[in-house]
Parts: structure tokens; sequence; C-alpha cells
């Protein structure tokens, strides 16, 4: 029966390479919920919204696929797990047995309520979406976006790419302020305002205006913005309501140990977003839905499979591409507080180094400057005192 | 460093001296490891999506790499100029 991937994205992907990477020769069985082959997702919010961008960037080529020897499923969606008669159940009646399954099916974006029904309203994280906002964003002139986070921002860039109006609405006074604190977060707000993007912030969504499409944006201060293109970016789900009925454990996440066996089950892990885990780089469990951390989850479940000893994962990186910028952030800038910055966002490079009390480097955000970025990377990694890190240029705090 | 050209060469020294020489760019997405990347021991990483490759045998050490690096043979001369032999 061999291994059952649930999901045949990054993680899933990941997951079976590393196993057949590993020597694994029992059959590999991966069912992905969309029509297209397995493919990658960042271009998502970012190549993929060009004026004449094509099918999606694949994650494997024809010939690595053929090699990795899996029973590939696609338009197979996963609604049950029984636990007991270890098999999954698809939407099209289907079932598969497995003596290990991985559960990878990532997440789901939330919507705004009031959407249903409103054309010109989305969501990015499939290659539909891409497409449909790509295709929208044609005929726009006033683009909406709701939720300045990296979707919103990148999405934001990608619309002015395309000449259109573009507005952000983010509740939080000050965006990514929450992850990266208020002076950076006001710093990477700058890159908008620079480029023409007008920011509404402080301010929430009240309801969207339209009876068939989308008209406008209601604001909580009683404002309106006008809009003929909406998207969503607000943060997303772990897409676990097939799993209810299993009696796994779920809290926000697949609850996971550190070798991403899921609590309580014989021979079932979860990787990459949908994963609730005690990373070696954070205090209690986590869920990080990074692109990069998906990578890892593929190779150290495939080693838990094993029954291998796994590398520990690096630092948690994740990178943002805005404007021609790239924005690259290493370790978890959330747990300690800005104690220094460098430069800013009109005179790039920029960057920012966090510390936890006593000077020890937890976190770091740079604009623009791949080589200092592998500085402060090293100097994470090592937890390095603020002190000691030389990036070569004088800091402005 | 990098040395352009058809192929472009990714030029490494290591912290004991020794030469390795491999294609610049990664396999994974098109980036110059000569430039920005970071060596650790005798491995490489890419500074764009954190692939790791080991410069002497040009193997993918994590993901995303899956495709090793062409390597390239590396000649040190007497007087210590370096030469790269492309065939």
């Amino acid at each position: 029966m061999g291994t059952l991937i649930v999901g045949a994205s990054v993680a899933g992907v990941r997951t079976a390479q590393a196993l057949r990477m590993r020597g694994y020769t029992d059959s590999i069985t991966l069912l992905g919920e969309e029509r297209h082959s397995p493919y990658d997702k960042p271009p998502i919010s970012k190549e993929m919204l060009a004026l004449g961008a094509g099918a999606p960037v694949p994650l494997l080529s024809a010939e690595q696929l053929a090699d990795l020897d899996v029973d590939l499923r696609l338009g197979a969606r996963a609604i049950a797990l029984d636990l007991s008669a270890r098999s999954v159940e698809t939407s099209d009646g289907e079932a598969f047995a497995f003596d290990d399954l991985v559960i990878a099916t990532g997440v789901t974006p939330r919507m705004l309520p009031g959407s249903d029904g409103l054309a010109g309203v989305h969501t990015l994280r499939t290659a539909e979406d891409a497409e449909a906002v790509r295709t929208r964003l044609m005929i726009a002139t006033d683009v909406v976006v709701i939720g300045a986070g990296f979707i919103g921002a990148e999405f934001a860039a990608a619309a002015r790419s395309h000449g259109v109006r573009v507005s952000v609405v983010e509740p939080q006074p000050v965006p990514m302020a929450h992850v990266l604190g208020e002076e950076v977060g006001a710093e990477l707000t700058r890159l908008h305002v620079l480029n023409g993007v007008t920011m509404y912030t402080g301010v929430g969504v009240d309801s969207l205006v339209g009876d068939e499409f989308v008209e406008g944006v209601k604001l909580t201060d009683g404002r309106t913005l006008r809009a003929d293109l909406v998207v969503v970016g607000i943060g997303a789900d772990p897409a676990t309501g097939w799993l209810e009925t299993s009696g796994l454990s779920l809290d926000n996440g697949v609850v996971c140990d550190e070798g991403l066996r899921v609590i309580g089950a014989e021979r079932v892990y979860a990787a990459g977003d949908v994963a609730r885990w005690p990373s070696p780089h954070a205090e209690g469990s986590v869920r990080i839905e990074h692109w990069t951390n998906a990578n890892e989850h593929g190779a150290l479940v495939a080693a838990s499979i094993m029954g291998a000893e796994a590398t520990p994962p690096p630092p948690p990186y994740v990178w943002s591409d805005q404007y021609g910028h790239r924005i690259q952030i290493v370790g978890r800038p959330s747990t300690g507080s800005l104690a220094r910055a460098f430069g800013s966002v009109d005179t790039l490079p920029y960057a920012a180094i966090y510390t936890q009390p006593g000077g020890r480097i937890v976190g770091a955000l740079v604009v623009d400057d791949p080589r200092m970025f592998m500085k402060c990377r090293k100097a994470v990694a090592a937890g390095a005192l603020v002190d000691d890190l030389d990036l070569g240029i004088a800091a402005g705090t | 460093m990098t040395v352009k050209g058809e192929p472009s060469v990714a030029l490494f020294r290591n912290m004991a001296g020794e030469f390795f020489a491999t294609a610049d760019s990664c396999t994974h997405e098109l980036w110059s490891l000569g430039e920005d990347s970071d060596l650790e021991d005798n491995e490489v990483v890419c500074p764009l999506h954190m692939a790791r490759f080991d410069i002497q045998s040009g193997k993918p050490l994590c993901f995303p790499a899956t495709v090793a690096l062409q390597t390239y043979a590396v000649e040190v001369d007497a007087d210590g100029s370096v030469h790269v032999l492309l065939a």
C-alpha cells in the first residue's frame, strides 16, 4: 500500500521527492485537489499576474515527475479519513488505503463575508485565481486590496505595473506591525506610497458594494472606495475540514511532534502550512505558512517515515517581491524587538535587525542586498550578538 | 566570485585555501552563486531560496535544489594564477 500523500503542492511533492532520495521503494500515491500537475505557488502573486503570463510554473519537469514514480491523482479532493480502516476517501467516492499517510492539504484563504456571488472579488491561492485576477486587471481601473500582508502587498505591486489605481485597506494602523514592528512596517508601507498606491490604514471593511459585479468597498469609517476589482488577502485557515470526523488532534492545524508525526496517531504525518509543530526555532508549537517551511517539512517527514535522522531545519526564511525590490526575512522578528535599522527604502539597501533582551539576534529583514542578508542569516543561525554584527554600513538607530 | 562567459562560472575558495568551480547559476532558479552566496566549509547557500550545494561534487544538499551543479576542474599554477578547465 505504501505512502499516501494528500496534497500535491510544495510540501506533498517535496515529501515524495525526499522519500525517493532516501531510497524508499514502496508505492507513493499523491492526491491533488487541483486539475493541474504540481506547480509552484510563489509566482501566483508575482509573475503570474504580469501581462502575457502563461501556465503555472511546474514544480517538477516531466522527466522528474516520471522518475519520481508516483501515482499522481489530479482533481482528487480528500473528503474523509478513516483511521481504523487506514483509508482516505475522495469526493468522487474512491478510497485510498495506506501504510503511511502524509497530510499536506495546505491552507484555504479567508474570504470576506458578503462576497458570495459578487463578481470581481478574488483571493490569490491557485493558478485559477491568478488567471482570473490577471484577466480582470486588463479591464479594471480601480483596484482595492484588502489586507496589507505579503499577498496583498505583492498583488498591489503587480496591479500598479498594469497602470491601474490601487488602494490598500488595512485594519492595523501600521501594516505588518504585528510581525515586523511599527518602524519597519511603516518603512515598507512607504514602498507602496512611493509607487503610487493609496493606503487606508487603521480602518476596516464594512461591506462590499455591488449587485452582480463589485462596485466599491465601504469602510468602517463610512467612506466608500470605488472598485472594479477587489483582492482579499486577510490570511488563511488550515485545510482540515476533511479531517473533522477522523478523530485526529486538530488545533488551528494538525498537531504534530518535532518529527511531524501526528500526535495520537500511528504512521500519520503532516507537512507544510497545515502542520502545527514544535519548531526548533520557536517556543511552543507553530504553524508556518512559508514556502521554505513546506520544502523543509517534506525532507523532515520523509526522514520520519524512513526512521532516519533528519538535518535540523535552518531558521525560518521568507521573501517577498514588490515593485522590483526583494524583501528577505530570516528568523522570527516578532519574538524580538528592533535593535538596529540601516538605510531606508529611498536609499536602498534597507536592513533591520531584531534582538531579544541581552542583544541576541533573533531575526532580520533586508531589502535589496542579498549579500547583507546572508550575513544576517548567519548571525541569526548562530544566535550572534547584535554588537558583533558588522554589515559594513552605519546604523540609523 | 563569478567569471562571466559562456558558461558563467562561480569560482570559490574555501577557508583551507582550496579552489572549486561550478556553474554560476543555482539549478533551482536562475541566480548567481558566485556573487552573493554564502560559503560554509564546502557548502554554498543560494541567497534566493537557500538551496545548498556541495561545491566539490556539485550535489544538491537540500530543497529546493534537486539537480546537481555542473562542476569544473581548477588548476593553480606555481605563480598563483587560477585556471578553470571548462572542457
